[in-house]
């Protein structure tokens, strides 16, 4: 460690430095021909060009009813029966094999669908103005239904996790597809100067889908989520090396910047003023990382309301709260991902433990916003990749996979709250109302986006890809 | 060319040509640079070119209702056939009446201001611009003359432009092709600039000092050839095919399990630097096991198409998943070697080329019966060895004919007398199969055999209702199956079956009975061996010894007791057989239903040694005291195969057995054994392609929407109709299409494989798309060159390493990458190619820069994966905890290309650089520039170890005065010396930097180390102060722009 010193003398950028700063931005902006109303205008010929800034802001199709996303991923796949969807005549056959004509053609993941039915193991009750069920296990949840459309009628082609978690995050079960977060930056930018565009939050495990979840896929790996870790380096690299401190950084930038634009005089490739751009967001990121996940001036009632004890501590509550920091900084799309739900046994305590787990935080992070005002154009979605099976499995303590039908919930700009879309039938087995598939629910959130997901398109190996391949429709019943 | 932007946002797409009177236009498109060139001519006369103009505008706005996918055609009409547009469709009308627009109904529709009648229609949200639609009325008035896709048609060599007979042929072409763009080549790059850019393109590593001082002397030709013949050529350039072949060392989903891979890696290397033509190249990896008398190495190559992910999640499917590696598969030939979209013709015939689903569906039946095999790499002595062991076992076997003259009639009576005592078995067919954990989901085969793949699990449950009256016993058949490892019968070598148990419920019961089995044999057991189990601590479980080997394990109630028939190397594997009794024979009605399971020892996490049994099969007889022979069950097998239907193995495994029973020919058995016994495992293994059995031919269909388990009709083996034939004469198999692949015929093998050289070379191909060489890829800019450039390949024997020379040695190549304001405002994409190459290297070079310029750098040759340092706020996020042996020492520092790979944790600092994780065929990386790249040049553990020692370098060789350290550090890390002002800067930082060291405000052993208290190895006559100065500036230097671009 440097001594301490109360007079630490800052290193101010000398003249020649600056001057090489100013040429950089020069040549970003005006001697590649790309200026910045042109880029704002959306034109794509800017896209890729050479040092141009893939992530400046763009207008989308339409005006959009939301300008970000917060994606709060439970991974593994929660019960819909144990949390949205209220099964009473499930209570009442608890015990006995299903109905022999609602297994024909079924393909269970892992039990003989032959297995006897699970009665839920948690009760409900009436929350909000609608009165939509909620189970107890969600006192949080139940308390902001109002500003929550919750779809019960969500389905989906996979039936094993990985699949599935990408299907949900890509549109497409084969790996190498883009994300939704990278859909959505490639389509509208990034409006945070110093923070990605696209940032990815953990807690619990690892999920199955691994990285390719939030991937860029064939997009450029600018548009990739950028996870923040815990721990002491939350962005890869972002500490600098032991003994080198922010003076010295800073001087070394500086020369480093001095270098590179004596390089770009010399050789004219707009690449060079790329680069120094890099570095220097590099530098600002050192800075506004730290900044952004020092939770000590977040007041006790906001730590209390998320359910955060310990602000240093590592958990789905605090990256609720972090979400919300970022989105106040311009992040376009934060995900979480919490993978813990997959309760193939176990059922009631995992449920539990995982309910104590997001459910204050997820209702916090939207009254939070609502509160701000940023709810108005902040989109929130909760769910994980399928559901679970109306039938046990493990004793009387677990579910199965299930992709005929799950619960995620919306909210936030354009969403219609307070309303419930969608319907299962008396086993929550079947969808019986308003079935909506993974792409449809992806078409309506770029619909909200202000994209026309048929246009929101990219060139890969001579085919115009999308995130919803070939399907989805908006859902407008979703909407408000 | 059409606007390539496919993403129109706020704005209505742009008309991005002004026809007729535009002389030049470059576009940007999405994937980079797509320049439409366009000479200045009035459309009039000759009209537009068909290939350049016409075919782009029908793939893009009309193929997908009118081209070659006859499900979504439109009013039966085809625009991508001249035919099909001049007999018009349904309607009979034709769409073109050629050189008649006003009387064409193409013109009337695409001009209607009706929306009902305007084509395309609306809803396809892709009008034509003015200028496309007027192309199209000037070549309808030329006469619609149409032309076969250009990359369709072999490539034929053009007469070289120009006048000057000894010009290299490339810059003949872009000689030529720039002067009509009134340009030239630039000058050429300086010797240090071409020194290093050689270095970088031929072994990516930058040059040494003595190479760059040596350069002038030496020559451009001399240097390149002699670091073709290096062994770090084939390093560098394995790479990119490594991205094509989406290698990597895991496999893939949740658990990412690791695999062996890596021999298949070190093939590609040395195959490289061997210069194994490309034709060659190609066939090898995907059918070299089928080429006569298939070396190791051949097999080794077949991995090629076995770097697919590999499922292994609880409760999959192993056939959706395998049907998912098949697409996969595809996809990568179609990428690396056809350079074909082939995976939109999986679930429907393509849209815009011709390449029909029946199409996709006929070269997948080439590749598709196939092995999924894994088999041990040994090395050449171990080869030697068993060279050396089927001699001494042919000799032994030929001594056993000689001293049993007759042998073939005792053979055959000794058959007659076994096959007289052989009971009547029948097969039990299961109706429901899984395993306790429920995560496992067994596939039973034609022949009742049931395999068992996917999730390893230890305990199997089989249900059946059989006919059960009178069954006296129950056999057990450990078999080999193809699909596993070395042909099984155990899923991963060595395997044991731990306890077997049944049970049967009665019609109307809903309690099972067990059922008591007794007097259990089997065709061979180990002889009992005692595994301790020490103590549990607490001393609660006191010491155990149990029993492994012996078949009583089978049924002793002690689920820890293992069955283990393992014969030892060489011939473990083979079938094996138990048999056990029922206590009575079963008195059970019809309806009774019966449920085995067999608990295994079967591992499965990180750690853990799999002994899971992989494929067996069940049956029950109504003999009396049913047992097993102590015959090898392989030969019992053989005897019960009729004598016309029995393979060279199956007469071997009944020889085998017969010899066994001869008690004069012991001491010849025992030499057998002793034989086998010399075996030694290989050091590692590899996946690769095995044939099946003709026995166990495996059809293939056309699958419904391309979904795995909706066959429609079967198809046989074919290739497109659209490409070049197949040889009648070659055979219709996976080697068969290996060769077509690869044909002299081939309209795209060589393009292909010339236009990735050069894009490794240039940054971008001279098809900008090297995996699309479709009618949606653009004729490119310098088609004459490539096609010049594919049949002097082909001419020259395939060779890559004549090819790479070829390049390098052009002006095009030498030339400065200098770029003019005027000249990056013509062509900022540089693709016409009037300055040199300039671009960021690939994320493995960057790291051996650093590691080279550092000295840091280890080079030896192959290997398993070197586990880099990775964050372990990153180790901890994974779905399975793993291991991660983190490399110290000089393994450390090996070349990037032997990285350990990961795939669902993409290497943090390769990935950030843009380096595929191989989850899928990549052809063409992009190429970001981003903070966090920044972040990892700077920081990340192994850069920040080369900057310190880059430092301490710097002060060794250096000099003594910080004026000459620069020049070294420049020296080393971009091949040339600084300039005044770029001295002067760096000797500032320096000065600045050394007096905060003094006055303490940085710790000179902290910044030089890492560490407070350690001293750097300091060189003779230098400071810590030096060391931590200069481990700064170090940093900077390995951060220029400069020092990570090809320049």
């Amino acid at each position: 460690m440097a001594v301490p010193h109360p007079f630490h003398p800052p290193i101010a950028p000398p003249a020649a430095v600056l001057a090489a700063r100013a040429r950089a931005r020069r040549w970003f902006f005006r001697d590649c021909g790309l200026g910045l109303a042109g880029i704002a205008a959306g034109s794509l010929l800017a896209r890729d060009a050479g040092a141009a800034n893939p992530l400046a802001p763009r207008t989308p199709h339409h005006p959009p009813r939301a300008k970000r996303v917060v994606y709060l991923f439970q991974a593994g796949a929660p019960s819909h029966l144990e949390l949205f969807d209220h099964k009473p005549e499930l209570t009442r056959r608890s015990g006995n094999l299903p109905p022999a004509e609602l297994l024909a053609g079924y393909r269970a993941a892992f039990i003989n669908p032959k297995s006897a039915l699970l009665g839920p193991k948690f009760a409900f009750r009436r929350h909000g103005r609608a009165g939509t069920e909620v189970s107890d296990l969600l006192p949080h949840i139940g308390g902001i239904v109002d500003d929550i459309c919750l779809v019960r009628s969500l389905h989906t082609d996979a039936v094993n996790h990985a699949p599935a978690q990408i299907l949900m995050n890509t549109g497409s079960q084969q790996f190498g597809r883009p994300s939704l977060g990278a859909w959505t930056l490639y389509g509208l930018g990034s409006e945070a100067d110093d923070l990605p565009g696209y940032v990815v939050l953990t807690s619990a495990n690892g999920t199955s889908g691994g990285a390719s979840n939030y991937g860029a896929g064939f997009l450029p790996t600018t548009y990739g989520g950028i996870p923040f870790r815990p721990g002491a380096d939350p962005l890869l690299y972002l500490s600098n090396p032991r003994g080198i401190d922010r003076d010295a950084q800073r001087a070394s930038l500086d020369t480093l910047d001095r270098l590179n634009s004596l390089a770009l005089d010399a050789v004219g490739d707009p690449e060079i003023a790329a680069r120094i751009q890099s570095y220097e967001m590099a530098f600002r990121l050192q800075a506004s990382a730290p900044e952004l996940l020092d939770l000590s001036r977040e007041s006790p009632r906001t730590l209390a309301r998320y359910g955060i004890a310990d602000p240093a501590a590592h958990s789905y509550a605090r990256n609720c709260l972090l979400a919300r920091r970022m989105l106040e900084r311009g992040v376009r799309f934060v995900q979480l991902f919490h993978e813990a739900w997959d309760t193939h046994g176990d059922l009631v305590n995992r449920m539990r433990n995982n309910a104590r787990d997001v459910d204050q935080a997820s209702a916090a992070l939207v009254a939070d916003l609502k509160e701000r005002g940023l709810l108005d154009d902040t989109i929130v979605v909760w769910g994980g990749e399928f559901g679970r099976t109306p039938m046990m499995q493990g004793g009387t303590d677990g579910r199965d996979h299930h992709n005929r039908c799950f619960s995620v919930w919306l909210a936030g700009g354009g969403v219609r709250a307070g309303h419930v879309h969608g319907a299962t039938d008396d086993f929550g087995f079947n969808i019986v109302a308003d079935g909506v598939h993974v792409h449809d629910l992806n078409a309506t959130l770029l619909h909200l986006l202000g994209f026309d997901h048929t246009r929101l398109t990219h060139r890969f190996q001579g085919r115009d890809f999308r995130l919803t391949d070939v399907h989805g429709s908006v859902v407008g019943g979703m909407l408000a | 060319m059409p606007h390539q932007s496919p993403q129109a946002l706020a704005a209505p797409p742009t008309p991005t040509r002004r026809w007729p009177f535009l002389c030049l236009v470059l576009l940007w498109g999405l994937g980079g640079l797509i320049a439409a060139v366009v000479a200045g001519k009035a459309w009039a006369e000759p009209g537009p070119d068909f290939e350049r103009d016409i075919r782009p505008i029908l793939a893009e706005h009309c193929a997908h209702c009118h081209g070659v996918d006859a499900a979504s055609r439109a009013a039966g009409l085809r625009l991508d056939s001249r035919e099909g547009a001049l007999a018009g469709g349904d309607s009979g009308t034709p769409a073109i009446v050629p050189g008649r627009p006003d009387a064409s109904q193409i013109i009337a529709r695409i001009t209607s201001s009706d929306p009902d009648m305007v084509m395309p229609p609306p809803t396809e949200k892709k009008p034509l611009a003015t200028a496309q639609i007027g192309a199209l009325r000037a070549w309808v008035a030329a006469g619609a003359a149409y032309a076969d896709h250009w990359a369709f048609t072999p490539p034929r060599q053009q007469p070289l432009p120009g006048d000057d007979p000894a010009a290299n042929p490339i810059d003949a072409f872009v000689s030529a092709r720039l002067a009509t763009e009134g340009l030239s080549l630039s000058p050429p790059a300086d010797p240090a600039t071409l020194c290093r850019r050689i270095h970088l393109d031929v072994v990516g590593l930058p040059p040494t000092r003595e190479a760059l001082a040596g350069f002038a002397a030496t020559g451009a030709d001399a240097t390149v050839a002699s670091l073709l013949a290096s062994e770090r050529y084939g390093e560098k350039w394995a790479r990119h095919w490594l991205d094509l072949a989406r290698y990597a060392d895991t496999n893939g989903y949740e658990k990412d399990m690791p695999r062996e891979m890596w021999a298949w890696r070190d093939w590609v290397i040395a195959a490289l630097n061997r210069d194994l033509p490309y034709d060659r190249f190609v066939i090898e990896q995907i059918a070299g096991d089928l080429l006569p008398d298939a070396t190791q190495d051949q097999i080794v190559a077949t991995g090629f198409l076995r770097n697919s992910m590999l499922n292994e999640e609880g409760a999959i499917i192993a056939e959706e998943f395998r049907m998912v590696e098949m697409f996969d598969r595809m996809d990568c030939v179609g990428k690396a070697v056809l350079g074909v979209t082939a995976q939109c013709a999986q679930c429907h015939d393509h849209k815009f080329d011709p390449l029909s689903q029946d199409d996709y569906y006929g070269m997948f039946a080439f590749l598709n019966d196939t092995h999924e095999a894994r088999s041990y790499v040994h090395t050449p002595d171990q080869i030697a060895t068993r060279a050396e062991i089927r001699c001494r076992v042919a000799e032994a076997e030929a001594g056993v004919r000689a001293d049993h003259p007759d042998w073939r009639g005792e053979i055959a009576a000794w058959e007659r007398q076994v096959a007289a005592s052989l009971i009547k078995w029948t097969p039990i067919v299961m109706d429901e199969m899984s395993s306790s954990g429920l995560l496992t989901h067994p596939a039973q085969l034609d022949d009742a055999s049931i395999l068992m793949i996917g999730h390893r699990d230890g305990e199997m449950l089989f249900e059946a209702e059989p006919a059960l009256a009178g069954a006296t016993g129950l056999q057990l058949e450990a078999l080999p199956h193809g699909d596993l490892f070395l042909g099984g019968p155990g899923r991963d070598g060595i395997w044991g079956v731990a306890e077997m148990t049944v049970s049967v419920r009665r019609p109307g019961a809903a309690a099972w009975e067990p059922l008591t089995l007794v007097g259990p044999s089997a065709d061979h057991s180990n002889p009992e061996r005692l595994d301790v189990r020490p103590a549990s601590a607490d001393g609660k479980q006191p010491e155990r010894r149990i029993p492994q080997g012996p078949v009583t394990a089978l049924v002793d109630g002690d689920t820890d007791s293992v069955w283990e028939s393992d014969r030892g190397p060489g011939i473990r594997h083979q079938a094996s057989v138990a048999v056990v009794r029922f206590e009575r024979p079963l008195d059970l009605p019809a309806g009774t239903r019966l449920k085995i399971a067999l608990r295994m020892p079967a591992g499965g996490l990180p750690g853990q040694q799999s002994r899971m049994l992989g494929c067996c099969r069940f049956s029950l007889t109504g003999a009396p005291e049913p047992s097993a022979p102590p015959i090898d069950h392989g030969a019992l097998l053989a005897i019960r195969t009729p004598a016309g239907k029995r393979t060279a193995d199956d007469e071997a495994a009944i020889f085998s057995a017969w010899m066994k029973t001869v008690p004069d020919l012991a001491p010849r058995v025992e030499e057998i054994a002793a034989q086998w016994r010399r075996l030694t495992p290989g050091p590692t293994t590899v996946l690769h392609l095995a044939r099946r059995a003709p026995a166990a031919t495996r059809r293939t269909h056309l699958l419904d929407r391309g979904v795995w388990n909706k066959p429609l009709g079967e198809v046989v083996a074919h290739v497109p109709a659209a490409l070049h034939p197949f040889p009648a004469d070659a055979p219709p198999d996976r080697l068969g299409f290996a060769r077509w692949l690869v044909d002299r015929r081939s309209p795209l093998a060589a393009r292909v494989a010339v236009n990735r050289v050069w894009q490794a070379i240039f940054g971008t191909g001279l098809v900008e798309t090297p995996d699309d060489f479709g009618t949606r890829a653009p004729v490119p800019l310098h088609r004459d060159l490539l096609d010049w450039l594919a049949v002097d390949f082909m001419d020259h024997g395939w060779s890559q390493k004549r090819l790479v020379a070829q390049i390098l040695a052009s002006r095009t190549y030498r030339q400065s990458s200098r770029a003019t304001a005027a000249l990056l405002a013509r062509d900022p994409g540089n693709r016409l190619l009037a300055r040199g190459p300039r671009f960021r290297v690939d994320a493995e070079v960057v790291r051996d820069i650093a590691l080279t310029a550092s000295g840091l750098v280890t080079h030896a040759a192959g290997g398993p994966g070197v586990h880099p340092p990775v964050p372990q706020n990153v180790l901890d996020y994974n779905f399975v905890r793993i291991d991660w042996p983190t490399a110290t020492g000089p393994d450390r520092y090996r070349r990037s290309v032997y990285l350990f790979r990961r795939r669902s944790m993409p290497d943090p600092l390769l990935g950030t650089f843009d380096s595929p994780n191989g989850d899928i065929s990549c052809a063409r990386r992009v190429r970001s520039n981003t903070p966090l790249a920044a972040l990892a040049g700077l920081n990340e553990p192994v850069f920040v170890e080369a900057a310190r020692a880059l430092a301490l370098r710097i002060l060794r060789e250096g000099g003594s005065d910080d004026g000459h350290r620069v020049d070294h550090g420049f020296l080393l890390c971009t091949g040339r010396l600084p300039t005044d002002a770029e001295r002067a800067t760096l000797i500032a930082f320096l000065d600045t930097q050394r007096r905060r060291l003094a006055e303490g405000w940085l710790n000179p052993r902290e910044v030089a180390t890492g560490a407070t208290d350690a001293l750097p190895a300091l060189p003779p006559g230098t400071s810590p102060q030096d060391a931590g100065a200069w481990t700064l500036a170090a940093r900077v230097l390995l951060n220029l722009d400069e020092t990570v671009t090809k320049n």
